[in-house]
């Protein structure tokens, strides 16, 4: 049985009326383990559309969504229990931020499942440990009183508290700086190691679709073009590049590389991986 | 839900309505909302509702589009409707406890009803086919004059204009809010009257943060680029009067008069 799956999700925004957007073009996915997704797409190609549909934010146009084999789209489900499944942290997720002390915000969405009070604090101090930040430091404090990378770290605290079974992040990176955009990338590494649930993300950084993704989607136009490993995906350089998109520096690297020297070959796509390979290139070299 | 609010929307369009002077439409409006007050039987409706009808023709604005933006002012009209319907004395039609409707008041009902639909029509009209910038200048023109008395006419457009710009935004932020909260399960529709209105909360502190933000973006991005106020400053778009302003004017006039006579009819519609 799949965890999520969708069928011709059409989606159109203000239809008949100026400014009619077709977001979603028959979008067909589906997913059967728990792993992490990374989706990739110019602006404007419908990826947060994509994600809002998937918790029942937005009802599609046509087509439907099925969540553990159970449809949510025909209006039967209550959206109630899907949005308890399925957690989904905005861009900006900080600005969301409301109450006076993190904990408080933090809180919110437990409470709002009925989750018992004594089981509620647990889940509070385990969702702030699990991103990143010390409990008894934060609890008290405001969220605004945080930095803008702690900020983010506790609004998606605020989501990852509901204890959802498939976790959705829109562009988790956007906007912050190498140290808070690693803190990110490592924590969202973490949340799927530890909860073992299916992570979905938007972004528009390559390095990090490449690191975190065990499937990558490729949205143009409201359509999901590509869906394969990050290997695959990213050996389709020339197709991306046409569509507005890039790959990961150490395929831009080799690629360079391999105009100098035809005989390189590298599928790396960390840097890493890329220094090994150009390691052992150059000792074959050296020996012929 | 909240972006089907069309009051102070613009429709693009290059209509005879749309190419006409900002100047023009603001005057025409407010004659016609005048007309609709001066009016004395249904006579004078059907007049004021013929020309509203040519003028929606001209300016090709969808009739579907409008008539979306009086839903959002659905309840107003409803309740003046009900008011009218039920406390005006006269000649007894129906009658149940304490509740009764007379002859005067179902006419003064649809008298006021009407009244209140051609007006939301018309005054949305004129925002519907004049860009928000071209209304600014068009007020801030007319207000020209009264700047000799001490009326700061430029900082009162400068003032309708980004309010007039920042509806949109601010209700695509609240609509991102409010989404961003229903995901985390927050329940807008359901309990008493605290209730709900305690569930607000979540969404109107980021409101409120947010409106700051932007306003605080705003004031520094004008500020530099050198924004010190109305003195001295010129357009790059002079708004002129034009042949078109002329006949529109000329046909103010006659609808003006049209409605003045039509008190005079006796005759009951
Ligand atoms: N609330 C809305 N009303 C009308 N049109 C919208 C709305 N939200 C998005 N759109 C349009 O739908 C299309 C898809 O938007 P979406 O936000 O899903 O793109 P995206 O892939 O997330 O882009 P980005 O990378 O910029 O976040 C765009 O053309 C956008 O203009
Ligand atoms: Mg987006």
């Amino acid at each position: 049985m799949s965890i999520i799956e969708t069928k011709d999700l059409t989606y159109v925004y203000n239809p008949e009326m100026p400014g009619e957007t077709r977001a979603l073009d028959a979008v067909s996915f589906s997913v059967e383990e728990p792993c992490i997704i990374g989706i990739i797409g110019h602006t404007g190609s419908g990826k947060s559309t994509l994600l809002q549909h998937l918790n029942g934010l937005i009802k599609p146009s046509s087509g439907d969504v099925y969540i553990g084999g159970e449809c949510i789209t025909d209006g039967r489900k209550n959206l109630a229990d899907v949005r308890r499944k399925i957690g989904l942290v905005f861009q900006y997720p900080e600005y969301q931020l409301f109450d006076e002390t993190v904990a408080g915000d933090v809180v919110f969405g437990p409470k709002n499942l009925g989750i018992a009070d004594d089981e509620v604090d647990d889940r509070v101090r385990r969702a702030i440990e699990m991103v990143g930040l010390d409990y008894d430091e934060v609890a008290e404090m405001s969220p605004f009183e945080l930095s803008g990378g702690m900020k983010r770290r506790a609004a998606i605290a605020g989501v990852i508290a509901m204890e959802p079974e498939i976790l959705m992040l829109d562009e988790p990176t956007a906007g912050l700086d190498p140290a808070a955009h690693k803190d990110i990338i490592d924590m969202i590494k973490k949340v799927q190691s530890e909860m073992n649930l299916l992570i979905i993300f938007v972004s528009h950084n390559m390095s990090d679709i490449a690191e975190l993704s065990d499937r990558v989607f490729v949205m143009k136009d409201g359509r999901i073009v590509m869906d394969g490993s990050p290997e695959d995906v990213f050996s389709r350089g020339d197709e991306l590049r046409e569509m507005g998109l890039s790959v990961p520096p150490a395929k831009e690297i080799a690629g360079r590389i391999k105009e100098r020297a035809p005989k390189f070959e590298s599928k790396a796509l960390s840097i890493e991986g890329l220094a090994e390979d150009i390691q052992k290139f150059r000792n074959i070299k050296e020996k012929a | 839900m909240i972006r089907d609010i069309t009051l102070g929307q613009y429709y693009p369009g290059s209509s005879a309505v749309h190419r006409l002077d900002a100047r023009t439409k603001i005057i025409a409006t407010l004659i016609y909302i005048v007309a609709l007050f001066v009016v004395k039987n249904f006579w004078g409706f059907l007049i004021a509702g013929a020309a509203l009808f040519a003028v929606i023709e001209v300016s090709k604005v969808p009739v579907k589009f409008i008539f979306r933006g009086l839903t959002a002012v659905f309840m107003i009209i409803a309740f003046t409707f009900l008011i009218n319907l039920f406390m005006v004395d006269g000649r007894v039609l129906w009658q149940w406890k304490f509740l009764s409707i007379t002859e005067e008041g179902v006419n003064r009902a649809f008298f006021m009803a009407v009244r209140l639909v051609l007006l939301i029509i018309g005054s949305s009209l004129m925002t519907l086919t004049t860009k928000p910038i071209e209304l600014t200048d068009g007020l801030e023109k007319l207000m020209k004059p009264f700047s000799k008395i001490g009326v700061p006419s430029h900082e009162i457009a400068l003032m309708m204009t980004i309010a007039l710009r920042f509806i949109p935004t601010l209700m695509e932020e609240t609509d991102k809010i409010i989404k961003a909260q229903q995901a985390r399960g927050a329940d807008f529709e359901s309990g008493n009257l605290i209730r709900r209105a305690k569930a607000l909360i979540p969404i109107l502190i980021p409101l409120f943060i947010s409106s700051f933000r932007i306003a605080q973006d705003l004031a520094l991005a004008m500020e530099a680029r050198c924004y010190h106020g109305g003195s001295g400053r010129t357009r790059m778009n002079q708004i002129r009067f034009h042949r078109g302003d002329a006949i529109a004017a000329l046909l103010v006039i006659v609808f003006l008069v049209a409605i003045v006579l039509s008190r005079f009819i006796n005759v009951p519609i």
